[in-house]
């Protein structure tokens, strides 16, 4: 079975089969003619034999479909460069070490859920003492010190503490993604931190489950953390980057 | 008590222990609570009497008055003696006296002071009529109901979140069409710490629609349309919980919302609103509630969402009492309280569903009239919507064999998007399914003696009487600071909207309290 990389299609159960299932709903109400609708934007999406497996008649003039069928495109898999974090994943007890070996004092990390953002689930689970999926949260690491803001933090508000409270790190949850709301909060952080003269100053990470590595980069932040972050992921990469920065500026 | 309330063998002594330990906890908050008011407080008295609208600056009228009287230094006798003073001596209602304030046509201290015979006439009179129109309301869903095709239980209940009203309308109705119960719309995420109550109708909002009285309207208008059409009564939630807990209930109670989210300690916890601003405006707020008719919603669910659900689950229940000794106090009834748990143990727990089992059976068994609220996994839910959707399913049966009421379905797409119109149907049929398929399964069971699900229930009750002994101890604020609950700690005298508390005056008056407290016209209904 030669897999062609450059060539790269969905996977049913033969290669190359280009199988996916596609969901989706149409306001308009269920019947023949609602079905054949959604057939043609299935054609339309680059689907080859769109088979109809359900429609279902969701009330107030809409309907609901489920379908299969082969995608016709291909993407090239060779080609995707996708960039990443260097370091490498650190435990609770290797973070302590290396921060109290190589810093010589305490980290000072700063988080919040800026703008409107109420949901601190994210947060909470990487900064609180208790942590998530058995990793302490940052609140438990003795070489770091953590500070969570909680929820509904205006930007000027988080970057302020940020200077009174020394920060290396400032940390943005971000879960409310509503028409892109996130992303206006998201680069209003890194204008506000530009204006201030504190970009270079602070290492700026966001999270939250609409967030890659790599659209943090392209917000302006250092790092971007998604689902199935835990804390140690980001101590790891907050202790190892200021260490390196601070090596970096020594020589 | 029937056969789905009997059959964990509590010791009835601990739960009695419980419960008297949760009063005594209310009855010390309950000592301090009467002495004081606050600007919501009396901004929703003033809404009561009928003032609405906004200033030319889009400042609600009833901010407009109750701040003025603030500033005039009156406001410690409650906004009621001054307004009804100045109807007396002007000869104007409530909302043009307000106007007349809003456009500087007079001020505050161009009303005379009058004795109270002069007033206290006319503010009962306008009280009186106030709470009338709230009966009437109220026996208006009553009557609707009655015509209604009587839902099974659980109840399905579904949100709708689009950021636009009117979106949400058309939401809220293709949902009761599907087969929802219960629609709650999701209030902006900012609005819980807004000092005010905006005004008119949401086009654009983020993660939700302001609480607003045209709001309401509107919606109440899509689900009154879609009962119609399927002879249902189906019911309509918001939250009356922030920084202006009464004022929204008073909302509710003019359009005919059915439900409130209305914790007592929610917004201390969870969006650092003072404590005794909070405990102060959760009792007005539920007073309120009780005369109308409303079901409140409390938030336990909440603390398993920062907690862990396993080793948190006795502080749910010590909350629960706790909110139901508050409301009992606030004059609603065990029917009225749709206490709130969760199902929020890790799925990959081993035995984590006969948990689940234990700790919803014995909520039930401990609050037997409340209609309980069920909220539904979202910790743990990951993007994978198939398991989302198994897992919803498990939820749905647990609730349903363990007679849970109010059950807020679970999204397959939790943790991706707010639902789409899809999600909510697929959420709908998944608990039709089960609801159906397994009817009387709760009748069918029995727990093992010394089992599992029986030793954790006994165990989670001993906590729950351990927890409550120890904030008897120390008293509610000092627990809510040492991070009792939810693992959030919040300082007595911190939070947002502290300068809105204000110790009452000697001759303090607020012709709502009497009326909403000595309330017999609610009294014996709905013992179903």
């Amino acid at each position: 079975m030669e897999i062609n990389l450059s060539k790269l299609k969905a996977y049913g159960d033969t290669l190359n089969d280009g199988a996916v299932q596609v969901s989706f709903t149409l306001p308009v109400p269920a019947g023949d003619e609602a079905k054949e609708a959604a057939r043609q934007l299935a054609l339309k999406m680059g689907m080859e034999a769109p088979a109809i497996s359900e429609m279902a008649d969701l009330g107030a003039g809409f309907s609901f479909f489920v379908l299969y069928g082969k995608c016709t495109h291909t993407v090239d898999y060779s080609a995707i460069k996708i960039p990443k974090r260097q370091q490498e994943i650190m435990s609770f007890g290797e973070v302590n070490e290396l921060i109290s070996k190589e810093l010589g004092r305490k980290m000072v990390v700063v988080a919040a859920c800026t703008g409107s953002d109420a949901h601190t689930v994210g947060i909470d689970a990487i900064i609180n003492m208790k942590g998530y999926m058995g990793e302490y949260g940052l609140e438990r690491y003795p070489e770091i010190e953590a500070y969570n803001l909680g929820s509904q933090v205006p930007n000027a508000e988080l970057l302020a503490k940020a200077v009174e409270l020394g920060a290396d790190a400032v940390l943005v949850s971000q879960v409310v993604t509503q028409k892109n709301i996130h992303l206006e909060n998201l680069t209003e952080l890194v204008e506000l931190a530009e204006a201030e003269g504190l970009r270079d100053k602070v290492l700026l990470i966001c999270g939250g489950p609409r967030i890659s590595h790599e659209l943090a980069i392209e917000l302006g932040y250092d790092a971007g953390f998604g689902t199935g972050t835990l804390p140690n992921h980001v101590a790891s990469y907050i202790a190892a980057e200021l260490i390196r920065r601070k090596k970096t500026e020594n020589q | 008590m029937n056969a789905v309330n009997n059959k964990l063998d509590l010791d009835q002594a601990k739960v009695s222990l419980a419960r008297d330990t949760a009063g005594k906890i209310a009855d010390q908050l309950h000592s301090w609570i009467g002495d004081y008011t606050t600007t919501t407080t009396e901004r929703a008295a003033a809404r009561l009497l009928g003032i609405d609208g906004v200033d030319k600056g889009d400042v609600p009228l009833a901010n407009v008055i109750v701040d003025k009287l603030l500033e005039a230094g009156i406001l410690d006798r409650g906004m009621v003696p001054w307004l009804a003073g100045a109807v007396a001596s002007r000869g104007e209602s409530p909302q043009d006296i307000a106007e007349g304030l809003a456009d500087g046509r007079f001020e505050v201290s161009s009303v005379p002071e009058l004795p109270a015979e002069k007033w206290r006439g006319i503010a009962d009179t306008l009280a009186e009529e106030a709470a009338s129109k709230i009966r009437a309301t109220r026996a208006n869903r009553e009557e609707i109901k009655k015509n209604a095709a009587p839902p099974d239980k659980p109840l399905l209940y579904v949100i709708v979140a689009t950021g636009n009203v009117y979106e949400d309308a058309v939401q809220a109705k293709a949902a009761g069409l599907q087969g929802a119960d219960i629609v709650a719309v999701i209030r902006h995420t900012g609005q819980s710490l807004l000092d005010y109550v905006p005004y008119g109708p949401t086009s654009e909002g983020f993660g939700g629609t302001y609480a607003t009285q045209e709001n309401f309207r509107i919606v109440r208008r899509a689900l009154d349309e879609a009962g119609e059409e399927t002879g249902r009564y189906i019911q309509l939630v918001n939250y009356a919980s922030g920084l202006c807990m009464p004022e929204i209930s008073v909302m509710g109670a003019i359009e005919r919302l059915d439900m409130m989210l209305n914790d007592a300690m929610y917004g201390i916890l969870f969006r650092d609103i003072n404590m005794k601003r909070t405990f102060i405006d959760q009792h007005f707020s539920r007073m309120i509630n009780a005369y109308a008719g409303i079901i409140i919603n409390t938030g336990e669910d909440n603390y398993l969402t920062t907690a862990d659900a396993f080793e948190q689950g006795h502080t749910v229940l010590a909350s629960q009492f706790i909110n139901e000794q508050l409301g009992l106090r606030s004059g609603l009834r065990e029917e009225q309280m749709g206490l709130g748990h969760a199902f929020e143990i890790d799925p990959s727990r081993e035995d984590g569903l006969l948990m689940e089992i234990a700790q919803a059976q014995l909520c039930r068994e401990l609050f037997p009239r409340s209609p309980l609220k069920y909220m539904p996994p979202t910790k743990h839910v990951t993007g994978d919507i198939f398991k989302t959707y198994l897992v919803n399913g498990m939820f749905n049966l647990v609730s349903l064999m363990t007679g849970q009421e109010i059950q807020l379905l679970g999204m397959l797409t939790e943790a991706i998007h707010t639902p789409f119109i899809s999600d909510r149907y697929l959420s709908i049929a998944n608990a039709q399914y089960i609801f159906n398929n397994a009817r009387n399964l709760g009748d069918e069971m029995f727990f093992k003696d010394g089992g599992r699900i029986k030793s954790r229930a006994e165990k989670l009750l001993d906590d729950a009487c351990v927890l409550l002994q120890e904030i008897e101890k120390i008293g509610l604020e000092a627990a809510m600071e040492n991070g009792f609950f939810a693992d959030i700690k919040r300082s007595a005298e911190g939070g947002k909207g502290s300068g809105g508390v204000i110790k009452k005056h000697e001759h303090y008056y607020n012709p709502f309290i009497d009326l909403f407290m000595n309330n017999s016209a609610a009294e014996g209904e709905g013992h179903s």
